[in-house]
């Protein structure tokens, strides 16, 4: 993505002029229980002034109790918000400074574009001429200075979205959380405004929260992630590092997509053994563990159908489905314990139930314990491409 | 382009025609015949054009007859749309009460028309009635039966009673059909309880009020059972609506010519008011 235009760094550096914040936000042991039901538990985190944060987690995690629970929307059952040292819990968000993006295109529906941006700087008082002005530079930047005499129903789903990210923006909030903005987008908008926001984001002052299910969605926004499973925090990091070493398969499963081939086999011997296959010499990053029982995990990028360097380990087995999605293959092979996922470019094309060969390059192995803990990583660092 | 004509396709039309000419056209050509003819008994008729309906055009209590039914049905709309909202908001939205406030307001949708003529009759009644008596031991002099002011209020009152339950239902299920996240969005904007209701809530109803306003108005314009068991007109003329006006013709003078006749113009009197109201709401809808 190039640079954004010079008038939208402007308007950031505007903002950033006016917008002094320096929120930061504590989750102390917060926990949620709604019905008998424990939605958030005993969870602790961290958010740093002006940082940006990406909330992943499957469909159900507690994402959005977890976003309603910052806004203030909710009340936690047990547990303390902390702006700074200042205890924020009981204070109501009419009292925050918070903005908040939603799944739903959510906006006035009887009002303008141009009403709607404007609505919470109305209702917060702000001058005539001011408003006029904020409006305006945020219409600009999220490119819709020409749709704002349109109500919502006239536009399309993508342009109500930005409505609603734009009503969000205008506020410059102290605290501006985004609740799966992208979900309901259809693929080729989803990629483009994922971009934009990507620079938009980044340089408010605020702290952003973004809750998101997609590990693509984590990636390319880059920021610090927290992984979020059925209610409890498992990882808080930097994205990037938090992807390369997942602290656990359950990291490792919901920061992939298509999912981290998973498979158990044993250090024995100065070999690496996964299932029934022929051993290969233990890969230099694996050389500290101790024999013994692994689960062994690959990102399905990893999986080829070329022998390419000579020393990559042989997976037999029998093609069981092959997805093919644009530029990309997801050729599934059973080896007659488990399905290993192989995310092949271009297309591949293979017969199900035909043999097939697929070869692991061992540098990219990760090795859990059978605990589920991560015992290690590749040392190189895991690239980010082809994630998704 | 060539067409295929298909000749069973009339076939399968000919249930609905049927239907519908029993339903609708054969009864309402029946009306029409009447109203063109001067019907002395089945062997004698003349046909007289259009004179019933200038007959019926230049009559003066039939004129004030549709004046008092306009008044009826504006003052009912009035009363019931905003009262209807306010309750309907005003409702549970979870819990056990919501299913208990239902069934309450459900219930006098489901007591006939002439029950609940009936009903009031004896409630307001100022000897025996608990409104009757209430009232009159407040001090204010009120005999439905005797003043007229007094009874046009207690239609009113009786139609407000029948069928405000019908607009809050409707407004009801509008108000459930809006996501949360509206409400939460304009909770974070800081707006009021009113802003909330203007430009959330009550943009979101326009279409079960459009319903709302157009069963309502027609219902009311039709009204007969309730306040011929009420007051059965009267006293005087002062709640004698356009149905009953009508029937008083057709059964009572047994005038059906002129009763044909006041029947159309009545029904086409209701086509265009509903027309009307169909066409300013839907309009202020698209903005």
């Amino acid at each position: 993505m190039a640079d954004p235009a010079p008038a939208m760094r402007r308007v950031h550096n505007d903002f950033q002029k006016k917008n002094g914040s320096t929120m930061s936000l504590e989750l102390k042991n917060i926990s949620k229980v709604v019905g008998g039901e424990n939605h958030i538990h005993d969870l602790s985190l961290r958010l740093e002034p002006g940082s940006f944060n990406v909330l992943l987690g499957r469909t159900l995690a507690g994402k959005t109790t977890l976003l309603r629970l910052m806004a203030g929307l909710e009340r936690p059952t047990g547990g303390q918000l902390l702006d700074r040292d200042r205890d924020i819990t009981g204070v109501s968000v009419r009292k925050r400074n918070v903005a908040m993006v939603y799944q739903q295109f959510i906006n006035y529906p009887a009002m303008t574009v141009y009403q709607n941006i404007a609505s919470p700087l109305k209702l917060a008082g702000v001058p005539r001429k001011e408003v006029d002005r904020r409006v305006r530079a945020t219409a600009e930047m999220m490119r819709m200075s020409h749709l704002l005499d349109r109500r919502p129903g006239e536009l399309s789903g993508g342009q109500q979205q930005r409505t609603a990210m734009a009503r969000a923006l205008v506020r410059e909030a102290d605290l501006l959380l985004l609740d799966e903005p992208l979900v309901n987008l259809d693929y080729k908008l989803r990629e483009g405004l994922r971009e934009e926001l990507r620079d938009i984001l980044r340089d408010r002052d605020c702290i952003v929260v973004y809750a998101t299910t997609e590990p693509q969605e984590a990636l390319v926004l880059g920021g610090s992630v927290a992984v979020l499973h059925e209610g409890g925090l498992i990882q808080h990091g930097p994205t990037h590092a938090v992807y390369r070493n997942p602290r656990n398969i359950e990291v490792a499963r919901i920061f992939n997509d298509p999912p981290m081939n998973l498979a158990e086999g044993r250090v024995i011997d100065g070999e690496v053994r996964i299932g029934e296959h022929r051993g290969i010499p233990v890969p230099s990053h694996l050389s500290e563990l101790a024999p013994g029982k692994y689960i062994f995990g690959l990102r399905p990028h990893h999986l080829s159908p070329a022998n390419d360097s000579g020393d990559r380990l042989p997976i037999d087995g029998h093609c069981e489905l092959t997805e093919i999605t644009g530029s990309l293959s997801f050729t599934h092979v059973n080896d007659g314990e488990t399905s290993w996922v192989a995310q092949i470019p271009g297309v591949f094309s293979a017969d199900v139930g035909e043999r097939l060969k697929v070869y692991a390059d061992p540098s990219q192995l990760f090795a859990f314990s059978s605990t589920g803990g991560l015992a290690c990583a590749p040392r190189n660092g895991d690239t980010a491409r082809g994630a998704g | 382009m060539e067409r295929t004509r298909n000749e069973r396709a009339w076939l399968l039309v000919l249930p609905v025609m049927i239907v519908v000419a029993f339903s609708a056209i054969i009864p309402l050509m029946t009306v029409v015949n009447y109203s063109v003819q001067d019907i002395l008994d089945p062997y004698t008729r003349f046909f007289v054009g259009t004179e019933w309906f200038r007959d019926i055009l230049r009559d003066d209590s039939l004129h004030a007859a549709l004046g008092r039914q306009l008044v009826f049905s504006f003052t009912v709309l009035l009363i019931q749309i905003p009262l209807g909202i306010a309750i309907a908001l005003c409702m549970p939205t979870r819990g056990i009460w919501v299913a208990i406030t239902l069934v309450a307001l459900a219930l006098p949708l489901l007591v006939p028309w002439n029950v609940v003529g009936t009903i009031w009759q004896l409630f307001a009644r100022q000897d025996i009635g608990l409104l009757g008596v209430t009232i009159n031991a407040m001090g204010i002099d009120y005999n439905y039966t005797g003043s007229r002011m007094g009874a046009w209020l207690t239609v009113v009152a009786m139609d407000v009673w029948h069928w405000t339950s019908l607009v809050v239902l409707l407004c009801y299920s509008g108000l459930r059909a809006i996501p949360d996240a509206y409400y939460q969005a304009a909770r974070i904007d800081g707006a009021s309880r009113w802003a909330v209701f203007r430009h959330v809530q009550l943009p979101r109803l326009t279409g079960v009020l459009t319903i709302a306003v157009l069963l309502r108005f027609m219902d009311s314009f039709m009204i007969y059972a309730e306040p011929f068991v009420l007051t059965g007109g009267g006293p005087g003329s002062s709640t004698t609506f356009l149905s009953q006006y009508l029937a008083t013709m057709a059964i009572g003078q047994f005038d059906v010519g002129r009763a044909a006749a006041f029947s159309l113009i009545y029904f086409l009197i209701i086509l265009a008011l509903s027309w009307v109201f169909y066409t300013i709401i839907t309009r202020s809808q698209k903005g």
